[in-house]
């Protein structure tokens, strides 16, 4: 693997691959020494241009486990009102040394024109991108659903025949898009549940049901449901009139919670609006998976950084050259 | 380049064996920047012999829709350069739009860039206005005095943004009756196309782009038609790119309405898909749209209901597209592969002759300019405007074909028909054997 950069164009043999090689990550963060010398004298950079402290540390601890040397940069701002572009900042790490970049950006494409412009050689990862993708976050929600699921048996198998639906502001969500993307190519159902001005205005091509109504899509008892942060500057540009009739209508609240089935998983992404569009109690209740969800996330990020800078022989590299123009 | 002085005296030349407007091969003898004689056979005459056998020969072609960004851009373009730009491209006269700092919106600017075009030489700059001061959309700049002064003006237009308020826009339509100008429209409705990044749809709802809707283009276009025929004006619509603009033109042109239309070459050619890779090359405004939309504006303009093509020629600094797709500016450079890509287009598919490309590339943009001698036919006793086409070849589009001083083309490494051999502005040579020359009517 070249780069990580969405899960539109990952197979369902990589995201497995992914996924598996994280099962093995996990394996080994339960022993009392969690530290692996595998990326020994490789350095990692953390490029934030958006604030992002959880999933930070995520890749942070995932680099560091691996032995690899953590630089984190933070780039607060767009380039534009920043000053200094894209351009220049990579070719700085690229000066440096870096030998792979997670990048966190405003702008949706950013971590593609990083990883094709030729500005840098380092593998690039997508930490979340405008209102594209977060691929390593899609990725260890399905980990997560997997493991719930099948436990120690996870190893190897898909999502098919899953269902899962995904609850929010579809419009604004990389980790939605990304989710759709992932879930689907691992065989599981996905509906999206959203008020109509918060889904894209033709998702037509999209591989999943959209419905208006929690309520309807909660009664078809699905096997994970999964909340979106709703981001409050959402209500001043219009997309609903108040936090109140979101909540009422949107939110998970605790009569939705507790009439879903027993084994139905509550995945959210966090950072939480506790109140808004998830309550206290389906937060903290045995189906909630978040706090594995942020354990999982290690180990995903563990896999995805082993399988760029140690899992890739020559001949990976230069076939996964030749899938990304320029 | 040897001093020379500052104007050449036209040559007398004798260009052999072109098929005028893709017609019958036959000579066109040039003299005192007038074309003197067509036929065929035609003795020399002590003229210099051009051998143009076979070219498509086409009056010099006009550009309604140009930005040459100076004053106050010059690191993306000079008057001087993007006139060079434009001879490469066959042309003969360009519209500047107002869009420079500061915004030609006094008689004071307009009268400037006209006479860095005339120093420039290549071909005619035609200043047009801003309609409001500094393009703010609040009050009318002094159209007047800008038609008065010694530019000329007759289009209007605050391009890059659309005159949005209803009142200020009828008004506009309204007054410039008093000179025969027009207004020139950007349609695009701000308030829908807040934050927009390319066409909203199926592709923007992948790529997570905030989407900038047709409907924001065509209510606005619907508007305008209605209100030049409330007052009894004249619109031309500027770069029109959806199948629903096409059908509002359409249906205003049956009702009687004094609307014209243009459309810019990478609509009629690029789609919406070239943008999954967010190479900042393809972000223009409007942007690309579907292939149902590039397919109507084809259809609109084989049909008449566009009348013309317009280049939208917009360059920009490296820097400005060496970035992140959110943060790269809108734009592409279009005057030198313009005739190229509508040969690919519209000519190689059979939905335009050559007679035709005369009509949406000269005449028309002349004539809904009001910029005389220009636009006119290969007959005697017009003006020499000429542009020589060889359709044959088929060649790869690089930087070696752009002679702006902004390389951001959406065709670089693109397969496009037809090279431009001569072009002749007023009798003098600007493109000779393919090359510009450095100063026009100066060949070595």
């Amino acid at each position: 693997m070249r780069h990580l950069l969405d899960t539109r164009t990952l197979s369902r043999e990589d995201a497995l691959r992914i996924l598996d090689v994280a099962e093995d990550m996990a394996d080994t963060q339960r022993r009392e020494v969690k530290k692996l010398p595998t990326l020994r004298g490789k350095t990692v950079v953390n490029l934030f241009f958006e604030d992002s402290t959880r999933t930070r540390i995520s890749f942070e601890a995932a680099a560091k486990r691996l032995s690899a040397d953590v630089i984190n940069f933070s780039a607060k701002g767009s380039s534009v009102s920043k000053g200094e572009s894209l351009q220049d900042t990579a070719q700085t790490l690229q000066a440096m040394g870096a030998d792979a970049v997670v990048i966190r950006h405003g702008a949706s494409g950013a971590p593609r024109t990083l990883a094709t412009s030729g500005w840098i050689s380092a593998g690039v990862v997508n930490a979340g991108d405008g209102t594209h993708e977060h691929p390593t976050q899609a990725l260890l929600d399905a980990f997560t659903i997997r493991k719930r699921r099948f436990g120690a048996d996870s190893r190897g198998r898909d999502l098919a025949g899953i269902r899962v639906t995904i609850v929010g502001d579809v419009l604004h969500s990389r980790v939605a898009r990304s989710n759709v993307w992932l879930l689907t190519t691992l065989g599981a159902h996905v509906t999206l549940v959203s008020p109509p001005t918060l889904v894209p205005q033709d998702v037509s091509r999209w591989p999943v049901e959209v419905l208006y109504g929690l309520d309807e899509a909660l009664a078809r008892e699905p096997d994970a449901v999964m909340m979106l942060r709703i981001q409050l500057e959402r209500m001043n540009a219009a997309y609903f009139p108040t936090e109140r009739e979101y909540s009422r209508i949107w939110g998970l609240d605790a009569r939705r919670a507790s009439a879903l089935p027993a084994d139905t998983m509550v995945l959210h992404p966090g950072p939480m609006n506790r109140g808004l569009e998830i309550s206290a109690e389906a937060a903290d209740s045995a189906r909630s998976t978040v706090l594995e969800q942020v354990a999982n996330g290690v180990s995903v990020r563990m896999a995805a950084l082993y399988l760029l800078l140690a899992g890739a022989g020559p001949d990976d590299r230069n076939a996964a050259d030749e899938e990304s123009p320029r | 380049m040897t001093q020379s002085p500052p104007t050449a005296t036209p040559e007398r030349l004798l260009f052999r064996g072109a098929r005028i407007d893709g017609a019958a091969a036959a000579d066109i003898l040039v003299a005192d920047g007038l074309i003197v004689e067509v036929g065929v056979g035609l003795s020399r005459n002590g003229a210099t012999e051009i051998d143009v056998d076979g070219l498509v020969a086409l009056p010099g072609l006009v550009d309604l829709h140009t930005h040459l960004r100076e004053p106050g851009y010059e690191a993306s373009e000079t008057i001087l350069t993007g006139s060079r730009a434009a001879a490469a491209g066959g042309y003969a006269a360009v519209f500047a739009m107002p869009n420079t700092s500061p915004v030609a919106d006094t008689a004071g600017v307009v009268e400037q860039e006209l006479a860095l075009g005339e120093a420039a030489g290549f071909v005619t700059v035609q200043p047009i206005g801003a309609v409001t001061v500094g393009q703010k959309g609040e009050r009318m700049a002094e159209l007047g005095a800008m038609a008065d002064s010694r530019a000329r003006v007759r289009v209007f237009s605050d391009d890059g943004f659309c005159v949005w308020d209803p009142l200020i826009m009828r008004r506009a339509l309204e007054y410039v009756k008093a000179f025969d100008g027009v207004i020139a429209q950007h349609a695009q409705d701000p308030r829908l196309t807040e934050g927009a990044q390319m066409n909203e749809g199926a592709v923007s709802a992948e790529l997570g782009l905030t989407g900038w809707p047709a409907v924001a283009e065509e209510s606005i276009i619907a508007r305008d038609v209605l209100l030049a025929e409330h007052v009894g004006s004249r619109l031309h619509v500027c770069h029109l790119s959806t199948a629903g603009s096409v059908e509002i033109i359409r249906w205003a042109k049956k009702r009687g309405v004094d609307v014209t239309a243009e459309v810019t070459p990478h609509h009629l050619l690029l789609t919406e898909d070239l943008v999954r890779d967010y190479d900042p090359r393809f972000k223009v405004n409007p942007p690309l749209r579907r292939e149902e939309d590039v397919r109507a504006v084809r259809e609109g303009l084989a049909d008449g209901t566009i009348d013309i093509v317009a280049t939208d020629h917009a360059p920009h600094p490296a820097e400005a597209k060496a970035c992140e797709w959110g943060a790269a500016a809108n734009g592409m450079v279009g005057l030198e592969s313009a005739l190229r890509v509508v040969q690919h287009a519209m000519v190689d598919t059979g939905m335009l002759t050559w007679a035709d490309v005369a009509r949406v590339m000269s005449r028309e943009p002349a004539r809904i300019g009001r910029l005389a001698g220009h636009g006119t036919p290969i007959t005697v006793g017009h003006p020499a405007h000429l542009v020589f086409h060889d359709p044959a070849p088929m060649r790869t589009f690089g930087t070696a074909d752009l002679e702006g001083r902004s390389v951001n083309s959406p065709y670089l490494g693109r397969e496009l028909p037809g090279v431009i051999r001569w072009t002749v502005y007023g009798g003098l040579v600007t493109v000779a054997d393919g090359a510009v020359l450095d100063r026009p009517g100066v060949r070595s």
